[in-house]
């Protein structure tokens, strides 16, 4: 009695998933072919099979879910606090040296009520943004071309791993001697940052795609470009959003870099400025504070833009 | 009393003009120099006809049904599908996880130049209907079973309204139940529309439950080894004695071909 045991243990999902499969109307539907013994006989094996196999999906709601995955770091930032408390109490360290959770605390809340910090995270969000922009409309073509094109690919394609593992902060010299202390010169080392990334995300996407989408592409008529469209690009999404990500990440580094070292009027107030700007009156608990603020842009733009991206098209697909 | 006609393989071949498929000594070989995957295979498909094609690893199965469906070029031979394009079907699924069912069938009518949206949506429902999955329109493929997944392969493959289907291992996947029906659902649907069918398995049962024909082939070189008409009229049973009666008999043949290769 096997089959019994198995239809008995998922009852309850069976009985669910009928109600939203309409097996009644799937049975009506068979009485225009045929006769109707066997075919409804058929039809009614086949709801039962649909029934018993369907899954059925524990939709979780977001607050609950955005309880649960916050939960862990939280926890995980109070143990460095309390670290961290601990060996500014141990006084291992002057507190020029290692200034307390408090202090940087301290330094961040003067930072905004000065307007300081407001000014600085919308220069640096507003470089980073048009920057990381610029480097995804380079580098998503240029992506496509090495990753499609096998000759483009054996010429550029090693000098994108390189420049990908290249620190970013290398091309601040040449930048500023090119461009001058302007906004310009900021773009130019997220771009050179960036660009790499993003299109060595492409290849990899397009590496990922099954062969068998593009043969049952083909059979479906898809030829060409129609084949780019409908079967390549969907296909090679995952990927590409995994390297945007990445790319993300580079364009902010890079911004940072060049935003530390390099200051002028034309640049303004930046989140690198505060840093420099701490290191230069020899503030210990302004550099934290500096540092907190750029940890805290770069985690809320990957969390707010990135991750539910890349979650969404992740769990439309079955996935995740 | 046989059930099914036996016939040696080449007196038989009466090429007949108006084939669905019609396949003039192909060979394929995949490197230059290499051995042949496919030798001389002569096989012609009568429009409608059910034809299950047999053999064991390594006899070129899939290689043939690509050749059929355009998707490769024979090295030698001629493979002619007068109808033009031949819809294939897979072992896997293979709907585009990034689409809903109904947007897998719709890909397939907007590649073949249907337009209209609503018009597609509405053929769309009806494939759909045709393979009893009403209401699964919008369902992701994650979300059906094994089954249903390849009960809209099918409706795909029905979508690109072509006079030949050609199916490669669809059911190997699928738990012997579902499997089962899904046997008499393509019966039922070969019934209804009259498509012809190319069907390549390694399973016996499988090839004799199903095809009005059932084509042995060798194993490298992949060539025609023999060929039986089964006579036991649908609707058919895998448990039936008549089916296991040939079953048997295919089988044997089947085992004395892999025999050449253990000498």
């Amino acid at each position: 009695m096997a089959a019994e045991t198995a239809a008995g243990a998922g009852t309850a999902e069976a009985a669910e998933a009928a109600a939203a499969t309409e097996p009644a109307g799937t049975a009506e539907s068979t009485g225009t072919t045929g006769p109707a013994g066997p075919a409804d006989a058929l039809a009614t094996v086949e709801a039962g099979l649909d029934a018993l196999d369907a899954t059925t999906e524990h939709e979780v709601s977001r607050l609950i879910r955005i309880l649960r995955s916050a939960y862990p770091p939280v926890l995980a930032i109070a143990l460095i606090l309390a670290i961290w408390q601990a060996l500014y109490l141990a006084k291992i360290w002057p507190d020029w040296k290692l200034p307390g959770p408090s202090e940087v605390f301290t330094s961040l809340k003067e930072t905004f009520s000065g307007g300081d910090a407001w000014t600085a995270v919308g220069h640096s969000v507003e470089h980073g943004a048009v920057g990381f922009a610029a480097s995804l409309v380079i580098g998503t073509p240029l992506g496509l071309l090495v990753g499609r094109f096998k000759p483009v690919r054996a010429g550029v394609g090693p000098i994108l791993s390189g420049l990908q593992s290249l620190p970013s902060v290398a091309w601040v010299p040449p930048a500023l001697m090119f461009f001058g202390p302007q906004p310009s010169m900021l773009y130019a080392v997220v771009l050179l940052g960036a660009v790499p990334s993003i299109a060595v995300g492409v290849v990899s996407g397009l590496d990922q795609v099954p062969p068998l989408y593009l043969r049952v592409g083909r059979n479906l008529g898809a030829r060409g470009l129609s084949s780019v469209r409908h079967v390549l690009l969907p296909a090679a999404l995952p990927g590409y959003l995994a390297g945007l990500r990445q790319g993300w990440a580079f364009a902010w580094r890079s911004l940072l870099a060049a935003e530390i070292i390099v200051q002028s009027a034309q640049l303004g107030h930046s989140l690198g400025f505060l840093l420099k700007n701490a290191q230069d009156s020899n503030d210990m608990a302004g550099a934290f504070a500096a540092i907190v603020l750029i940890l805290a842009v770069g985690v809320t733009v990957n969390q707010v833009l990135f991750v539910p991206l890349e979650r969404r098209v992740l769990k439309a697909r079955g996935l995740i | 009393m046989t059930a099914a006609v036996e016939t040696e393989t080449g007196s038989t071949t009466t090429v007949s003009a108006e084939a669905a498929v019609r396949l003039t000594k192909v060979t394929k070989t995949f490197r230059d120099g290499g051995a042949p995957v496919l030798e001389g295979i002569d096989l012609s498909v009568a429009p409608g006809e059910f034809v299950c094609l047999l053999g064991a690893s390594g006899c070129g199965k899939s290689t043939l049904l690509n050749l059929i469906a355009d998707l490769d070029k024979p090295s030698g031979g001629t493979v002619d599908v007068p109808s033009g394009r031949a819809a294939l079907m897979f072992q896997e699924s293979a709907l585009f996880p990034w689409l809903s069912a109904g947007a897998n069938i719709d890909l397939a009518l907007r590649l073949r130049g249907r337009s209209g949206k609503r018009e597609r949506r509405t053929e769309a429902e009806r494939l759909l209907d045709l393979v009893r999955l009403r209401g699964a329109y919008d369902k992701r493929p994650h979300q059906l079973s094994g089954g249903m997944r390849q009960r809209v392969a099918l409706a795909r493959a029905l979508a690109q309204d072509s006079k030949v289907l050609l199916m490669d291992e669809p059911f190997a996947a699928l738990d012997a139940i579902t499997r089962d029906v899904l046997h008499e659902e393509l019966i039922r649907l070969w019934e209804t529309t009259g498509l012809a069918v190319v069907f390549v398995t390694h399973n016996v049962r499988e090839a004799v439950r199903l095809g009005q024909r059932v084509v042995l082939l060798s194993s490298r070189p992949g060539r025609v080894a023999h060929e039986w008409h089964v006579d036991i009229p649908q609707p058919r049973r895998v448990e039936d004695k008549a089916v296991a009666d040939l079953s048997v008999e295919i089988t044997d043949h089947l085992r004395q071909e892999i025999s050449r290769h253990g000498r």
